[in-house]
């Protein structure tokens, strides 16, 4: 059954939510999710767009209480 | 009670200087003992690596004698760990040695890790050892023209090095006459040439003036050196004539041995720096999971913060402190000037327009370092 792994990023700044998931999704089994969490609003728009481009899959993203949660699914 | 500091870089320096001075009359009187264990005999100012490669600094300005460095009253032992104990509140070394503890704090830093990537390890220069450093150092001086590509993994130790590097390689072939010969290309994994948004504004218009090209959104997947081609994950490919990595990187092999994090990185609290389900371990600097720059400044202040807690925890039985998530770096911009850049979790950073001020305070800083690993400064 694939995992769920959670990057904690609020709060990061350096290296960033994307570049944890970068760093994170290379640790993971093709198959897992991640949910990526994030306090920077500008995630919610290049997660997505990195997704897109290398060609993972988008599970969605969401907001709450000023937090962003980005949820993706390692493809390959 | 037993305070064992498991290794001798700048983080685990600082907190047993630290908490040795704190309890200066608890250490001589027996009531609490301090014990480091390190795989070298040498400490090393890893930042001076950077000046290396350009020809800069000498190798031996890198090092000092861990001990020398160290308040009397600490135990130092070159013996590493190889086994954590951590139900017994034990380690065992290399020697065959074993430890008991009641604090246990884990600063064992992390290493570069080319055989991520197919073909770098073979094909690009590095300079996060004195051996790579040195081999840079020659490469780029009998580098006549051509490519010069900058290609990283992450995570990376010291996320500023790949703008210094660059901005070095710069002045360094603007000073032998023949930059005009030579194109520098810096790559960077998302969308924009620095992960530090304000950062990125700043160096982003430096490159377009010093006529250095960039590519983002390129992550390295492999390197064939026969055609000197990179191809990236986004599907992109970048030829090169000589190629410069800043590498990713993973914790230290003993973390990985015992399965105490994956990539060797040990999942940690990011306000407590306890190892996460362990209140009496703590860890330090490169080898917690927390997301924030893998930097020296990191673990000095990661250091600072639980070198306190340790205090309290001996004077009063409780905490005192929590990692705000600070971290400075200084930033190199090329050989002659520098800025820096100063946060925490909830603080971007706002970096100021290069000064030469600030760089010879970063070359002052590169002597002061010794005084700074000894909880001075």
């Amino acid at each position: 059954m694939a995992e769920k792994k959670i990057i904690d990023a609020r709060g990061s700044f350096c290296s960033g939510p994307l570049m944890e998931l970068i760093a994170g999704i290379k640790m993971v089994e093709i198959g897992d999710e991640i949910e990526v969490l994030s306090t920077d609003k500008g995630s919610a728009a290049e997660i997505p767009q990195w997704i897109k481009k290398v060609g993972h899959e988008l599970i969605g993203t969401r907001e709450e209480a000023g937090i962003w949660y980005v949820n993706i699914r390692r493809t390959k | 009670m037993k305070i064992l500091v498991v290794g001798g870089g700048m983080g685990g320096t600082i907190l047993a200087n630290n908490v040795a001075r704190s309890l200066k009359g608890d250490v001589k009187s027996g009531k609490v003992q301090i014990t480091m264990l390190s795989a070298s005999d040498k400490h090393m100012y890893q930042p001076g690596l950077l000046y290396v490669a350009v020809g800069k600094m000498t190798p031996d300005e890198m090092y000092r004698d861990q001990a020398s460095l160290l308040e009397p009253g600490i135990q130092f032992h070159v013996d590493p760990v190889e086994t954590f104990m951590l139900d017994a509140n034990q380690v065992k070394t290399k020697s065959g040695k074993v430890h008991n503890y009641d604090i246990l704090v884990i600063a064992t830093g992390s290493r570069m890790w080319p055989d991520a990537i197919p073909g770098l390890k073979e094909n690009a220069e590095f300079f996060y050892t004195e051996e790579t450093a040195v081999k840079l150092f020659h490469r780029i001086r009998e580098f006549q023209g051509g490519k010069i590509v900058i290609a990283m993994g992450v995570p990376h130790k010291c996320p500023m090095a790949p703008l210094e590097i660059t901005f070095m390689l710069n002045d360094y072939f603007l000073e032998r006459g023949i930059r005009d010969k030579v194109q520098i290309h810096y790559t960077y994994p998302i969308g924009r040439v620095h992960t530090l948004e304000n950062v990125a504004k700043w160096a982003q218009p430096e490159m377009d003036r010093l006529g250095i090209t960039y590519e983002t959104l390129f992550n390295l997947k492999s390197v064939d050196g026969e055609k000197r081609v990179l191809h990236s994950e986004e599907g992109t490919e970048i030829n090169y004539d000589m190629l410069i990595s800043i590498p990713a990187h993973k914790g230290m092999e003993v973390i990985e041995t015992n399965k105490l994090g994956q990539n060797g990185w040990i999942p940690t609290d990011r306000f407590n720096l306890n190892m996460e389900g362990r209140t009496n371990v703590f860890i330090l600097g490169d080898t917690t999971n927390i997301p924030i720059s893998k930097a020296g400044s990191t673990a000095h202040f990661e250091a600072e913060t639980v070198g306190a807690n340790i205090v309290a925890l001996v004077k009063f039985g409780v905490p005192v402190r929590k990692y705000d998530g600070k971290v400075f770096c200084f930033i190199q911009t090329g050989s002659e000037k520098a800025t820096y850049a100063m946060f925490n979790y909830n603080q971007p950073p706002d970096p100021k327009a290069p000064t030469r001020a600030i760089h010879w305070f970063k070359l002052a800083y590169n002597k002061l370092y010794w005084i700074s690993a000894r909880g001075l400064l």
